[in-house]
């Protein structure tokens, strides 16, 4: 295997290990929220998180520049402090990364979570548990192979993320060229070797990735 | 409702067979550095054609011949740099003899309108508040490869290549200097033309750093209207033809550089 190949491969596990952990650490608070709190914003939150499911992953970009390009809203006042912009640096993949997948484990936690019996949770309040207590103990550990499937499968989208990840990040070989894009390169300069081996990884890391979803899934109902 | 929403899509359908049955379509695959001014003629040759609508497939030379060798069914291959032709010349996807050089261009280093740097040389460009250069990606863009061969013989391309970003097209380059993404970037001088007022030029590094910019034409075997892309061959070479090159920033086959 080539270097080029290698650093495509280690790049796109970083990304998609990074933006997991990110989705992890947001998502699942979010989908908490979104699943048992009534709050004012909700719907456009719900909705601003489902977009990047809908919408073509290049709108998904085009706004992830808009927003974070050394001109963007918050990329200027960024670039203007520090001189560093995120575009074009691997950051910027997870970034991509971490938007695109946020849709798939915020909906399928979301759902585990919601589909947890409300009277475990009155009885850990009326032992005198607090809504904090009740839900890491009660309501996640009850949800925990919904919240995992959602997990796998935007470990997955991460790995897989190429529209948003090529406009925010480029294609710059050995610093933000992911698997995606290096098979996108190789197919557009005929290196059809280089192009069929990344192929047949992502492909089986895929499969191993909807084996271990579906398996959460079935454990989950 | 239903029965109506299928009455409106078969009606559609019909319309949108019947209107594209008519119109005879020849595919041209462009590099994306001619768009304005091959739209501009094609505009001219469909006024003198009717019935006749051309199609563009715009895209990085590279690309394009890719997608040509994966047999894409295309008439017309109007290139960037004579590298692609040869390689669909060797592969025998070309009309042997149709070939011709119709534009030549030069290299341009640009930089953001409100840029406050001062790149006046290819040296400046090792300045450390340079921070990001963008060029074509090299193995695809021809605009890159020349942008790659010029550094290389100025010999600043090693010491360049933490600061590089690869645009998947020339265009796209111009696009992040305009945004201001990046510092600095490499096109063509007819991009400038093409697109007033949306950089500003900071030096055209030296004719002698990189070989010739010429744009080939070629009839490609798949051809399905040859007759209609020979005339379009001709139009190009035509007086007509190079006053609309000239005006888009482009120079004449023959002329010296």
């Amino acid at each position: 295997m080539s270097g080029e190949t290698l650093s495509a491969l280690s790049l796109s596990l970083r990304v998609a290990v990074l933006a997991t952990a990110i989705n992890a650490a947001v998502g699942i608070p979010l989908a908490y929220a979104l699943a048992r709190r009534r709050f004012r914003g909700r719907a456009v939150v719900d909705l601003l998180v489902t977009l990047p499911l809908v919408l073509p992953p290049t709108v998904t970009g085009y706004y992830l520049i808009v927003l974070l390009g050394r001109r963007g809203w918050l990329g200027a006042p960024l670039y203007d402090a520090t001189g560093w912009t995120i575009a074009f640096t691997w950051y910027a993949a997870v970034v991509a990364a971490t938007v695109m997948a946020l849709p798939l484990l915020v909906r399928t936690a979301r759902a585990a979570i919601e589909s947890v019996d409300r009277d475990l949770e009155k009885a850990a309040y009326t032992l005198g548990r607090s809504e904090w207590r009740t839900a890491l103990e009660v309501t996640l550990p009850l949800a925990r192979n919904g919240i995992l499937a959602g997990l796998v499968l935007a470990f997955a989208r991460a790995l897989g993320e190429f529209g948003a990840t090529l406009m925010l990040a480029g294609n710059i070989p050995g610093r933000t060229t992911t698997v995606p894009l290096a098979i996108y390169t190789a197919v557009q300069t005929g290196e059809s070797g280089a192009a069929l081996a990344l192929v047949g990884i992502l492909t089986a890391l895929s499969c191993v990735v909807l084996v271990a979803a579906g398996r959460l899934g079935a454990r989950a109902t | 409702m239903i029965r109506t929403l299928l009455a409106l899509a078969v009606v559609a359908t019909t319309a949108a067979g019947a209107a594209a049955a008519v119109p005879r379509e020849p595919t041209f695959s462009v590099a994306v550095s001619l768009k304005e001014a091959v739209e501009e003629l094609g505009r001219r040759f469909m006024a003198g054609h009717p019935g006749v609508v051309l199609r563009y497939n715009f895209g990085s030379s590279g690309e394009l011949q890719k997608q040509i060798e994966a047999g894409a069914p295309i008439d017309l291959f109007l290139s960037a740099a004579e590298r692609q032709m040869d390689e669909l010349e060797r592969r025998g996807l070309m009309v042997a003899g149709s070939r011709r050089v119709f534009a030549r261009n030069v290299l341009v280093a640009v930089k953001p309108l409100d840029s406050p740097l001062d790149l006046a040389k290819p040296a400046d460009l090792l300045d450390a508040r340079v921070r990001r250069v963008v060029v074509g990606n090299p193995k695809t863009v021809p605009a890159g490869q020349y942008a790659e061969q010029s550094l290389r013989a100025l010999g600043i391309w090693d010491r360049l290549t933490g600061r590089l970003v690869y645009a998947e097209n020339v265009r796209q380059a111009l696009e992040y200097v305009a945004r201001g993404e990046v510092d600095a970037g490499f096109v063509y001088a007819s991009d400038l033309a093409a697109r007033p007022g949306r950089v500003k030029e900071a030096f055209r590094p030296g004719a002698d750093t990189y070989p010739p910019i010429t744009y080939p034409v070629a009839l490609l075997t798949g051809a399905r209207e040859p007759a209609l892309a020979e005339e379009f061959i001709r139009l190009l070479l035509s007086p007509e033809g190079q006053a609309v090159l000239t005006r888009f920033g482009f120079q004449p086959p023959a002329a010296a550089r």
